[in-house]
Formats: structure tokens, sequence, C-alpha cells
């Protein structure tokens, strides 16, 4: 069932340009060539009725509900499958119609009673609608008896929709929806005749089938035969409110409909620029975590942190915060407090926690989650091209021919996108993938990765430069591209270095492990194109060459001249909701919005006459720089806004011990997650459903955030930051996000453009908008790089310092999964923990008999930072000396063991390559003590004043 | 701060710098890169670290701490 309001076209739009006049019931209409007739009609004001269309699918013809008369025409085609011509006159209401129409709906109606009353899809049903067109009611000439499908089982195995049988018309929209979609295949139509029916895998419940539990079947299904859960328990939604999704970088456009106050569903927006039309587990269905009994509803304080927690006013909250940052202040220096921008915040909330250290503590200590994820990114793609972003839209990837995916995991990270990049594969597009693992794209139905280059985790960079020496001694560079539009000495410089021998792919095949020839192969395919992009994560970032990688990938993109239109570039799949945007916004302790040095005296000049105060000209300090300065005693404050360091940074203890070093933090957040509990004053935050504001997405798009809820703790999460500003005597006098935005737009160049109301009448931006481009910017170089000529850098591999030795003889490297969400603060208290409950390890069959370690058993992971213990899962998804796990749940401590090795340009942490060994361990032994006495002291630090357990 | 830690950054940002465009234009390059990023509690560290001796420095980023001027803050 399709969002409230909606105005199902029946059929995709068409791409053609040239426009087709036609005539449809007398009424002249011109709609683009490859229009179907039903969908040109629907935009002419003219409903057909229709069961088995919709206009996220490809027209199916099936139903036969759909007729028309045209004329000069024989018979009554289906107007889904029928493009309009030039001169066509349709006719959709004649009296053979009628009768044909309602011969179908009666057959229909006869396996499918209308006992609409009390159906979730009540007066939202298709079938309904079709009967009403049509003069059918339940009592058809069939009359009652005879074969149906009444009594079958109803499917409620998957936590969030319903399967009801009889419900279903065997239209097999849910089915195509999976295909086309979605891209899982998991649905078919079963049997054939009257026996046909939905299966799900084999005949499996949909839980335990292939499904990945996207939505897109339930969101096409024409009747309640498969509905959300909500819409029975809840009830029917009286209200729909566009909002954007505040899982990851994809920020897909979501209808938030709700009734009596509550959310009954999130349906995609199939207007939504960055989605259209669909979305995934985590953003359709994991928003309950919104209203969870652990939210926290009231400010707090307290002495120390292992005290129990006094909950007080927002007003005594913020004066015993600004009271302990101006102490510290006055007792160890301006520069002993700082702050952390979250990358789950809007653009506005973020930008104001970097201007309230820059102008209300009076430094530049601020920075964001980016820095342990895509800094890198920002360095590499900066001084490369000159700009810290990605260089295009999503809907880039179906025009691009050869796609190279490095370092990321789509299916899991980035689903609907992944769904999009499928749906390009399949139509024949080549995919090269260079991951250790084997990720979900290396095969995936219809679709199959042509070369997977699985190399050893910490070898990016010289297998970039083997991709690169294959193309320039093979002669595959586009030397008029870098003629016209790079910088000669330097491309001189790496076109020398990378053609060395030393730099083949049979030399780098003693690092990487990977075969020369599937290198010389890829990089002959990528080279010729003619469209190749390279969409990398944080497998590239993550490591102590991160921005040499990201370097290395603009150097083969400006090469092989693959910027700069659509269908090519160099795409980072940033993680996090608005991640970009935080970094957008000046979260950087070197850089103010818009990416400019906060040494530039004519930046700097122009913030401090807009904010009214002189403003430090020094860089600040790096989130790991903040620890290390927390434990020799010159950083005593910190303020951190939806982050949990505690969890997501490596080498845990070394976190830990930093923290508990503090005079004073502030957390907010909307639970007590780690991070809280060293903590001293705990601001409670507002979700996603509860803010006013923008998110920007992966590819710098610019999207409207819109309040559904009240914020449960009485303020928005921008408004506890005014308040602290205040109380500290620095006054912010906003009355609403939109006029934080109007300064935004005043001080940052690539944002001139943006407004609340520019938004909401475009839908969403690509920055830069400015005067140059007043709606946006899709595609980043089109005429030169933003820096004028793109820059190439020598790229030499240098081997991590973190080294297997006998002690440590494994790698382990860590990711995401598709139904948890980075920490898990989020997924973790929704359904979603039916699909993964716990984290596992992934190791290799042989690494797993070396250790008489099989399925489930207890595994110790060791490394030289700390230990930690996990349940085992043997498989070849990983290579032979690697191992792999993820990082959702806090009780299992992956980042125990990382360690605190970094990029050497922006200190993002090496979290893809840590030295460990790994054990088998009879049961859990000491290590479940250790953790079991962990938990006793974490949920001691929960405990609040006057409540009888922990919150 | 950690100076070990410092040093090892130092020598790593040196050995980036060395490989793109060599030792001459290294120095500067990498004087630049600590300037722009590295906080003045960071430089004050390495500064002083050189003074006592620069144990583990490479080289090149030896030199580029000689260029460093001791921030105004260290005073």
């Amino acid at each position: 069932m399709y969002s409230l309001n909606y105005n199902d076209r029946g059929t995709p739009a068409a791409s053609g340009t040239e426009q087709v006049s036609l005539e449809i019931d007398g009424q002249a209409v011109s709609v683009p060539a490859g229009t179907s007739i039903m969908r040109a009609a629907s935009l002419a004001g003219v409903q057909v009725p229709k069961l088995c269309a919709t206009d996220t699918l490809k027209a199916f013809g099936s139903c036969r509900l759909c007729l028309v008369e045209i004329d000069g025409r024989k018979g009554y085609p289906a107007s889904c499958t029928t493009e309009v011509a030039a001169g066509m006159k349709v006719h959709t209401q004649t009296e053979a119609l009628a009768k044909l129409r309602r011969g179908v709906v009666e057959l229909y109606v006869s396996d499918h009673p209308l006992d609409c009353d009390g159906c979730p899809a009540d007066k939202h049903c298709e079938l309904q609608t079709a009967a009403a067109l049509t003069g059918v009611t339940t009592n058809t000439r069939y009359g009652e008896g005879g074969a149906g499908h009444a009594g079958a089982p109803c499917d409620t195995s998957n936590p969030y929709f319903t399967f009801d049988p009889n419900l279903c018309i065997a239209c097999s929209r849910c089915v195509r929806a999976c295909e086309e979609v979605q891209g899982t295949y998991a649905l078919t139509i079963s049997g054939r005749g009257f026996a046909s029916h939905v299966s799900a895998s084999n005949n499996q419940n949909f839980l335990e089938s292939e499904c990945v539990s996207c939505g897109a079947c339930v969101e096409s299904c024409p009747t309640a035969a498969l509905s959300e859960k909500n819409l029975a328990t809840i009830g029917r939604p009286e209200v729909s409110i566009n909002t954007t999704c505040a899982y990851c970088g994809v920020g897909c456009s979501l209808n938030a409909e709700v009734s009596g106050g509550k959310v009954t569903r999130m349906v995609p927006n199939r207007d939504g620029d960055a989605n259209h039309g669909h979305a995934c587990v985590k953003g359709r269905f994991a928003y309950g975590y919104a209203t969870h009994p652990d939210r926290v509803k009231h400010p707090m304080i307290r002495a120390k942190f292992t005290d129990p927690w006094r909950e007080v006013s927002w007003e005594e909250a913020f004066s015993y915060a600004a009271s302990e940052i101006k102490r510290i202040q006055a007792k160890h220096g301006r520069v002993s407090v700082g702050g952390i921008t979250s990358s789950r915040c809007t653009n506005e909330e973020t930008f104001l926690v970097q201007k309230l250290v820059r102008a209300a503590f009076g430094n530049n200590n601020v920075d964001t989650c980016a820095r342990v994820c895509h800094s890198p990114t920002g360095y590499g793609l900066k001084n490369t091209m000159g700009e810290s972003a990605g260089t295009q839209a999503f809907d880039s990837v179906m025009h691009t021919d050869v796609i190279l995916l490095i370092g990321a995991n789509p299916t899991e990270g980035h689903p609907v996108f992944a769904s999009q990049m499928k749906r390009r594969l399949r139509q024949g597009a080549k995919l090269i993938v260079a991951d250790p693992r084997v990720i979900g794209l290396v095969h995936s139905p219809h679709a199959q990765a042509d070369y997977h280059l699985r190399l050893r985790p910490g070898t990016n960079v010289a297998l970039i430069n083997a991709l690169a020496h294959v193309i320039v001694t093979e002669g595959l560079t586009r030397d008029d591209y870098v003629a016209e539009r790079c910088e000669a000495d330097s491309y001189a410089r790496w076109k020398a270095f990378v053609a060395e021998p030393r730099n083949s792919p049979e030399q780098s095949e003693q690092f990487t492990g990977v075969p020369a020839a599937d290198v010389r192969a890829s990089a002959r395919l990528y080279a010729r194109g003619p469209n190749g992009s390279i969409y990398y994560g944080l497998g590239v970032t993550e490591h102590s060459q991160g921005s040499t990688m990201v370097m290395g990938i603009a150097n083969l993109a400006m090469a092989t001249g693959n910027l700069g239109r659509e269908g090519v570039g160099v795409n980072p799949l940033r993680g996090q909701n608005n991640v970009q945007g935080s970094c957008d916004m000046g979260s950087f302790p070197h850089e103010f919005s818009g990416y400019r040095h906060v040494s530039t005296d004519s930046v700097r000049e122009l913030f401090e006459s807009v904010w009214h105060v002189p403003l430090d000209k020094e860089p600040g300090l790096r989130i790991p720089n903040m620890f290390d300065a927390m434990l020799d005693g010159s950083f005593r404050g910190l303020y951190v806004q939806g982050e949990d360091i505690v969890q997501s940074d490596p080498n845990t203890q070394h976190v830990a011990a930093a923290l508990s070093s503090l005079e004073c933090l502030i957390v907010q957040d909307l639970f007590l997650n780690e991070t809280a509990r060293f903590a001293h004053v705990f601001f409670p935050g507002a979700s996603f459903l509860e803010k006013d504001g923008t998110f920007t997405n992966a590819e710098r798009r610019i999207s409207r955030v819109r309040q559904v809820l009240p914020p449960l703790a009485g303020l928005g999460d921008w408004e506890a930051t005014v308040g602290l500003s205040n109380a500290l005597g620095y006054p912010m006098h906003y009355t609403h996000p939109s006029q934080i935005m109007d300064e935004i737009a005043r001080v940052t160049p690539t944002f001139t453009g943006v407004s609340f109301e520019k938004l909401d009448r475009l839908g969403s931006i690509q920055w830069p908008c400015n005067a140059q481009a007043p709606e946006g910017t899709p595609t980043m170089h089109v005429d030169h790089f933003v820096r004028g000529k793109g820059r190439f850098f020598v790229t030499e591999y240098v081997p991590t310092s973190e080294r297997v030795n006998g002690r440590y003889p494994l790698l382990l490297t860590t990711g995401r999964i598709l139904s948890q969400y980075n920490v898990g603060a989020q997924t973790r208290r929704t359904e979603n923990v039916v699909w993964y409950p716990e984290e596992l390890i992934e190791i290799h069959p042989h690494d797993a008999e070396e250790r008489g370690i099989v399925d489930n058993d207890w595994v110790g992971i060791t490394s030289r930072a700390g230990d930690t213990v996990l349940r085992a899962t043997v498989t070849e998804r990983v290579i032979p000396g690697v191992v792999y796990t993820t990082f959702h749940f806090p009780e299992s401590g992956a980042n125990l063991v990382t360690t605190e090795n970094s990029d050497w340009a922006t200190n993002c942490p090496e979290y893809k390559v840590t030295a460990v060994q790994v054990v088998k361990v009879s049961q859990p032994g000491e290590w479940q003590r250790r953790n079991d006495e962990a938990r006793v002291v974490r949920e001691g630090q929960r405990q609040i004043a006057g409540h009888g357990g922990v919150s | 701060m950690d100076t070990e830690h410092l040093v090892t950054m130092a020598n790593d940002i040196a050995t980036f710098f060395e490989s793109d465009g060599g030792a001459d234009a290294a120095v500067g390059r990498i004087q630049n890169h600590l300037q722009l990023f590295w906080e003045p509690r960071m430089r004050t560290a390495i500064i002083r670290h050189l003074a006592a001796g620069g144990e583990g420095l490479s080289p090149l980023a030896r030199a580029a701490v000689a260029q460093l001027k001791l921030p105004a803050s260290a005073a």
C-alpha cells in the first residue's frame, strides 16, 4: 500500500525528450515519447482502473482491468503496456470496456470478498476502488461455495509486516518489486493457474527466506495481503509528513504517516530524489527506537561520574554545564575544552555546536565522527580536485559502463543505492570488486562481479598503483583530457612513478595476494569504459594510507578522463545520514563551514563580523588528539552531541581512560550510551522524528527533515545548544532552524542559494547552490576542477606498521551489516535484533581448522591493544589469514582490540587492519566474567537517583 | 601529549611528502602540513622534543620541525 495521498501514475515516467500529442477521452494531451497510455491519462486527470500496475514497476499487463479502446485499432489493448503514438485517439470509458472491467473485477472479488470493515487497507485498497468503479459488490454472479483460497494460513514471521494469502490477488506486484526495485529476487509466483500463490524463496516463511525486509513488496501490494503490522495495532494513518531517514548516507526521502500522535508507518517517497520510492529495513521499519523506554526524558547532572544521576530542569543543567566550562577554562586555559558534533543531527544543529565551540569556548577544538570514517576523503579529494566531496549524483550510476567498487559493501551499508547499482549491473554494466571479503555484490541475482580482487588488508595502495601501472604502460590514459584539465608536471611525475616495474601487478602480487592477470584485466576494463566509475567506502579510508589511497583513486579517474560528466566519477559512500553535512558545516578543527581554513584571514574575518567575537586562527584538536591531551591533563572539558566515542573509536581502554580524566563531560544523546558512563551532564536528545532541519547525504544532496513528533524532553537538540551558549554568555537568538540555515547561507559560498523555502519548492538541492548554480549541482568538475587544474600525487605504497607475527598471526578487519547500524544505539532497540542479535566473528575454514574452531564456538580475540570474546562463524567469505567482525554491540567490545594506528594525514583510525590471534575458548569463562563485571560497572554508571533500576 | 605518537605521525607525514616531489620540496611541505593541521600543543611538544634531541625523528621530519616556530601559547 503506497503512501497516503499519492497519485500512482501506473507505469514509470518515460525518459524520452520528444513530445507526443494524442487525445484521451476528447482531451488533448502531450507527453514524452515512450509514455504509456495509462500514465498519459493519469497526467491528464483521467484515472484508468488498474490492479497489476504501479509506477515503480515496469508494465505487466496481467490484470486486464486497464483496457482501453483506440480508434483504428482492433480489440481492447491494455493501457499499461501500450505506448502513446502521435495522433492517437483513446477512449477509456465505453460500454464495452465497462462490461469487460466488471467481469474482471467480479472474478477477483469472487475469491476475495469485500470484507473491508476492519481491514488495514480499508479506503486505501485498489481492489476496493476497482469494485466501486465497476459497481461490483461481494455478491457476485458466482455466488458462494466453489474453489477458493480462504483459510490459507497467515505468515506473521517478519516482525514488521504480515502476509495474508486470503487477501492476495496474485497480481505479482510484490514479486516484481522484489526483482526490479530491490534486486533480491526473494519472491516468486509458485504453482500454476488457480494454484498460483506468492512464495518467499522455496515456500518458506518470510523471515527464513532470502527476503531482506526492505518492504518494497508491502508498499507495492494493492490490497492488505502484505501490510505493516502497525496498521492493525495503531490504526490507519491520518496525516503524512515528508522527512529524511536518519540512518545511512543514502538519505532516503520518507513519508511519516501518523495516527493519533503515533507513527504508523514510514513509506518511501516515490518522488524522493535519492531513493525514488525505495527504502531498506532500517529506514522503513526500524524507527521504534524513537519511542523506546530507554529514552531519557530529563536533563541530569552529577558531580562525579561514579555518582548516580540527578534529574534537573533544563535551566539548572545549562547553568551547571556553563559554570563548569567557565571554571575549567579559568583554571586550565581557553583551549582546555572542546566539542564533538554529531553526524546524526541536522546541519543546523551541527553548525550551532561548532559555532558554540569557536565563538563561546573561543577555540577550534571541534571535530566530528568523519574523523574516524571519511576524513581521508576530505583531505584526498580537496588536494587532488579541490572539493571535499563526491563528484556525482546517485543516478549517475545508471549511465556507467564499468564500476570499480573498492572497500565498500553497499548491499549492507547503502542498501537503497545498492539496489540501483544492481539494476545497472543487470542492464549489463561490468563490476570489479576490490575487497578481502565476498561481499553481496560479488554474486547477486542476475549480476556477478567480473573480477573480485581479494587483496590482503592494508595493501590498497599497492593495488591502485598496479592498476595505474597497467593503464599508463599500455597506453590507456586519456592524455588529451589530462592536458586540458590537469597539471602537466604532477601528471608527468605520477606517470613516471606508476610506470616503474616495482609497481607492476606482477611485483605487487607479493603484497596484495591478487593475481597479476586479474589486475591487468580489471585495469583494462575500467580504463576502456567508456564510462568508468569508482565507488568506495571505509575499506579505503580507515587505513594508515587512507588519504594516499583516496589520492590514488583520484589519480586513476583523472588519468582516464572519468570525471566531469554522468556515468563516471569518484564516489565516496558516506556512511551516516549527515556525516557529509557535519563536515560541510565546519565541524573540523582546521576548517570553517565550506572547507575554508581557520588561518585564512578573510574567511575568519567574515565569521568574526557575523558572530561578533574574535576567533582563533590556530587549528584545534582532532578527536584522537583530544584523548592524548586529556591524558596529559591539558584538556578537561568536552561537549559531545550525538556521538558514542567510547564504543565507536578504536582502543576502547585508551578512550575510557581519557574520558575518565575529564572534569566535565557533557553528553547530549537519546540514550545513556557508553560515553555517557563518564559524563557529568546529560542533555536528553531528540530523534529525527522530533527535528526540523536538513541532512546532507553522500551525493551532497540537502534534504528537509520535518518534525513529526514533539521533542520528548521538551527541547530540540538545537535549542539545547542555544541554551548552553546563552548560559555561557554568548547569546544565540534563533527562534527557528530556518534562521540557522539562512546564516549558513550567508557565510558559506557553496550554500548561498540554500533556504528552507527553496528546499520546500525543489524537494532537495545538491550543493554547490549559489549564483552559478541556483538549483544546485548534480555533477561536479564539469568544465574544470574546483581547484582549477587537477593535481596528481605520487602514491608510494608504505606497508602498515601493524604486521602479523607469531603472536598475532591473523588480520582483523571490521564492517557493517544490513539490519544493524553503526554502534547499534538505534537498531538494537528495534525488532531488527531478530536478524542479528549478537556480534559474530567470521573465520576461514583453514584458520578455524588449525584452531579447532567450529561454527558457534566462543573464541577469544587478542591484539596488542586488548582482548574480547565472540562467537565464531566459519565461512569462506573471508580469505585465509583474515577475520572479520562488526561493531554494533557494546558488549562485544570490537574496539577493545583495535589500535591507535591511523592515517598519516588525518588520524583516521586504521580499523581495517589489526593483527590478532584467535583461540577457541571452552566456555566464556574468564572473558565472560570480565564482561559481566564491566556490565555491572556500566549499569552502575547509569543509575539515576530515585529510579528503581537502570535507565 | 604523547611524544612517541607525535614522532610517528611526523615521520609518516615526511614519508609521504618525500615520495611526492622529492626531499628538497618535502621539508617545506611537511612544515606547512604541521602548521595547518597540528594544534599548538602538538607543535610545541614536537618542537621541544627536537630541542631535547629529537629521538626517533626521521631526517626530513627533523628538518621540518626545525622550521616550525614555537606557538605564542607556548611562551
